[in-house]
């Protein structure tokens, strides 16, 4: 065994830590007591209160996605008027993109994974992540209000001039709770960055660094440079429905068009902070349950900052029908397939990491191989709507509702539930039900094709996306779709079921269930406090299958201060083995 | 014809605009079908072939191979580049109107559609075109946007107020298309739909001709005529029954709560703010939901549609 050596060839005194299987003291003992979690800066309880909300807000829009499949199985009124329908679509969309999908990898899994991959005590600023948690919180807040003040039925896009004409009251409050909603998205992403730049652990190194870091920090310089304009477009939309100043709206003297490119410079970049993340869990699961080196590490973490970087430059796509100038529509289209490309370098790299590993499908697995199977449909039908002539036919159809739910659910969701399975018992301590597991994974497979892919020959037909009442010629799709959406519903009423039970009728979990290499593994489940009582060495990377384990749990042999960054002592290397 | 995903697409009944889309509908759906068949087949197969056998086992190291990255990215790249051009020059088409087109005006609000030809014919949610000939739809919104599609002819265009947009088509067969509403307006967004009635030439200009030339009749007569033309009874009724406004029905000399909790007779005055300013005076009970026919209708129609009105009693 070697001693850890880093550029600046300081020697590092290292021994091997084995963690504890029965650990005395957990970051779950160690605070207790509502006070102690809602004050606490632990980035790993943070990371909890953010998934329980997400959970929360996840079952509210799920439930109104029901809602509104079933109001579809007749052509006319089912059980509710139309103005409710647009109501809930409405809330269906903001609630799933602000409150579900862009927090939901990124500050729920990934506060509590990313200062542990690094070997961190915590991020590096832990009282800004518990701000960014309450501000999530006061955005929730006002979107109820708006609730209670007429609610809004603009779409979650909010365009002008229906949202500046339409129930102004309600739209001013949610606008202003997404703007709220979108500082805590800042804060995340700033304090994501300095964590990654300043606090790995002694040996992380750029090309050590896990892809699931590298897809989070390519989300954070997303969520820092994108968020801010979506806050002033927020605040140039209130403005013009509070003090009447015509910004957007033509009667006013604005112009329509105006608010979409700037809305679409946020929310098309907003995809990738809702999916890249996703790609970062992928990477993590399918080596850790394949026992194998990941294939093309720099190809997978430099597509992720390729992504980011693209990424800001398509939102055109989302208005080749909408009166923008020619020469932007065919730029937009043009740069839209360059961002296509690292995409589907990605999934490649992913299926080739699989050739000649040594796969074990458990749940988390199972959601990376159904992650691929339909993100990959997701890809392939965003290709399908970039091209300009058949994007004027499909545009604001069911095929479009379709592709971002295959990209979305199919993508983003399938990592989350991946991440979550494959993180459980590291979170908690405790084993969730195989059985189970893999029954509800199989079930959500089948109800989200059932529920999606009709959408696709519907739209492609000409089905119109926002339609409370409907042409006959599409209730065979609608039924088909609102069937599959009541099967998905029960998956996720069963993996809520036996996560649930897991906390208190669990088997307990070791501390490395799965064998993986990763760095989070080697804390004991569920970790410490300071997540590590050591301070943690690396000397390989996070996806050296074909090395021993030993060499993955090394500390600090001698406690110094910090975390051995700038340190330029020498110290004779001393092989101690044994734990 | 008889292509793997026809049953995805509805009947061409323009084949000027719409072959272009159509060809790379296929062509994408059959290429990625091949290559998502490829991906499933290496998952399944890997699962299968790399089962895990024991705990112990060994995988070998493979970090990378730079061939494989550059030949799985150029290769795609090439496939969208074609994909890109394709979808470009059919795009074009659909922007190029054909100089011999026939005009007319379309021009979408809550949530009709008003259709205004050449020699002054009016209807309302029905579009009478000429078969075989190019036809170029001028869109207007007097609203909110909304969005103009036929999905037989492929064409698609959003309607934005105080902006001219157009498209094209040109019919090949007699018959009736749908025409929806693609941007979301409001209540009835979904029932924003229009009907595009295509004529054989001759048929057309004979139809043309009867309706041509601007309204005529009595001014109750005249008036009635525009109460269907505007599209008033999307919200208002003429029998009593309930909607989104006020039933005409009896409306004129009634009492009406106003949504401030004041009260009036509804009489000429009300009726004419109501035209211009549908907002100043709610009825209690409804939205503010109409748009302002302020430099719409004339003094004159105006005067029509009220002596209409005052009929229905």
């Amino acid at each position: 065994m070697a001693a850890a050596q880093s550029k600046n060839m300081t020697t590092l005194q290292v021994k091997r830590f084995k963690p504890s299987e029965n650990p005395t003291n957990t970051y779950l003992t160690d605070e207790k007591g509502v006070w102690a979690w809602m004050t606490t800066v632990d980035h790993k309880k943070i990371g909890l209160m953010y998934l329980v909300a997400v959970a929360f807000f996840f079952a509210l829009a799920g439930f109104l996605a029901i809602a509104l499949r079933t109001e579809l199985w007749t052509p006319a009124k089912t059980f509710i008027e139309a103005d409710t329908y647009n109501q809930l679509f409405t809330l269906h969309g903001a609630m799933m993109v602000f409150f579900v999908l862009v927090p939901s990898i990124p500050a729920a899994l990934g506060n509590f994974v990313l200062p542990m991959q690094l070997g961190a005590k915590d991020v590096a600023f832990p009282r800004l992540n518990l701000a960014s948690f309450y501000i999530y919180v006061i955005g929730a807040v006002f979107t109820f209000i708006s609730l209670a003040n007429n609610g809004f039925d603009t779409g979650w896009t909010f365009y002008t001039p229906y949202s500046s004409d339409t129930n102004s009251l309600g739209v001013i409050w949610v606008t202003l709770g997404v703007f709220i909603l979108g500082f805590s998205s800042i804060l995340t992403g700033t304090n994501f960055i300095t964590t990654i730049h300043k606090l790995r652990a002694p040996g992380i190194t750029w090309d050590k660094l896990p892809l699931n870091i590298w897809a989070l920090y390519a989300t954070s310089v997303i969520q820092v440079l994108a968020t801010p304009v979506l806050a002033i477009t927020i605040l140039l939309l209130s403005m013009e429905n509070i003090l009447d100043i015509g910004i957007f709206d033509p009667a006013k003297g604005g112009d329509p068009v105006l608010y979409q490119h700037f809305f679409w410079f946020y929310s098309h970049p907003a995809v990738y902070i809702m999916i890249v993340p996703g790609f970062g869990i992928i990477s993590e699961v399918i080596t850790t349950f394949s026992k194998k080196h990941i294939f093309g590490y720099w190809a997978i973490a430099l597509s992720s900052l390729a992504i980011a970087f693209i990424g800001f430059l398509v939102w055109g796509h989302h208005m080749f029908t909408s009166g923008q100038s020619a020469v932007a529509t065919t730029v937009f289209s043009f740069l839209t397939f360059l961002v296509g490309i690292p995409t589907g370098i990605k999934i490649l790299n992913w299926v080739a990491t699989l050739y000649k590993g040594s796969i074990e499908m458990k749940t988390p697995m199972l959601y990376v191989f159904i992650f691929l199977f339909l993100f990959t449909i997701g890809g392939f039908t965003g290709i399908m709507l970039g091209a300009l002539s058949v994007d004027i036919h499909l545009h604001d159809t069911y095929y479009v509702v379709a592709h971002f739910h295959y990209v979305m659910m199919g993508g983003t969701l399938m990592a989350l539930l991946a991440g979550l399975h494959y993180w459980w018992p590291k979170m908690t301590g405790k084993m969730y039900n195989e059985t189970l597991g893999k029954i509800s994974a199989v079930l959500i497979f089948i109800g989200f094709n059932m529920t999606f892919l009709p959408q696709f020959v519907m739209g492609a037909q000409g089905m119109p996306r926002r339609y409370y009442n409907y042409i006959d010629q599409f209730q065979p799709f609608h039924q088909t779709s609102t069937i599959g959406s009541y099967i998905l519903g029960a998956a996720f009423l069963i993996i809520l079921y036996y996560l649930v039970r897991s906390l208190f009728g669990g088997e307990k979990a070791s501390a490395n269930p799965w064998n993986s290499r990763g760095l989070e593994w080697q804390a004991t489940s569920p970790p410490d406090f300071h997540n590590f009582d050591h301070t943690p060495v690396v000397i390989n990377g996070p996806y050296d299958y074909h090395k021993p384990m030993e060499e993955f749990q090394l500390g600090l042999a001698v406690e110094h201060n910090g975390h051995g960054h700038g340190e330029h002592h020498e110290v004779k290397t001393d092989q101690t083995e044994k734990a | 014809m008889g292509r793997l995903f026809d049953f995805m697409l509805p009947e061409n009944k323009s084949p000027l605009t719409a072959d272009s889309t159509d060809g790379l509908f296929h062509f994408i759906n059959e290429v990625s079908l091949i290559l998502l068949i490829g991906i499933t087949f290496a998952l399944i197969y890997f699962a299968f072939k790399y089962k895990r056998k024991s705990e112990d086992d060994k995988t070998p190291l493979i970090t990378h191979n730079n061939t494989l990255e550059i030949t799985w990215s150029v290769i795609p790249l090439l496939i969208t580049l074609v994909i890109f051009g394709w979808g470009y020059s059919g795009w074009l088409n659909l922007k190029a109107v054909p100089d011999d087109a026939y005009e007319i005006q379309v021009t979408g609000f809550k949530w009709n559609w008003a259709v205004n030809y050449e020699n002054g014919a009016q209807t309302l949610n029905e579009i009478h075109v000429p078969k075989g000939r190019p036809v170029k739809i001028v869109l207007q919104s007097r609203d909110v946007l909304h969005s103009f599609f036929v999905p037989d002819y492929r064409v698609k265009h959003d309607a934005v107020p105080g902006r001219y947009t157009y498209v094209w088509f040109q019919a090949e067969e007699v018959g009736e298309s749908v025409v929806f509403c693609t941007e979301y307006c409001g209540t009835s967004h979904s029932d924003m739909l229009a009907k595009i009635i295509v004529h054989e030439p001759e048929d057309f200009e004979t139809w043309l001709e009867l309706n041509g030339g601007g309204p005529s009749g009595t001014p109750v007569e005249q008036g009635e005529a525009l109460v269907v033309q505007q599209g008033c009874q999307t919200c208002h009724s003429v029998d009593g029954s309930a909607g989104l406004a006020p039933t005409f029905k009896g409306l004129f000399g009634k009492e009406e709560q106003l949504n401030d909790g004041s009260s009036l007779t509804v009489d000429e005055n009300y009726l004419r703010e109501s035209i211009l300013n549908p907002g100043a005076k709610v009825v209690n009970g409804y939205e503010n939901i109409m748009p302002p026919y302020e430099g719409i209708l004339s003094d004159d129609e105006i005067t029509n549609i009220i002596e209409y009105i005052k009929t229905l009693e």
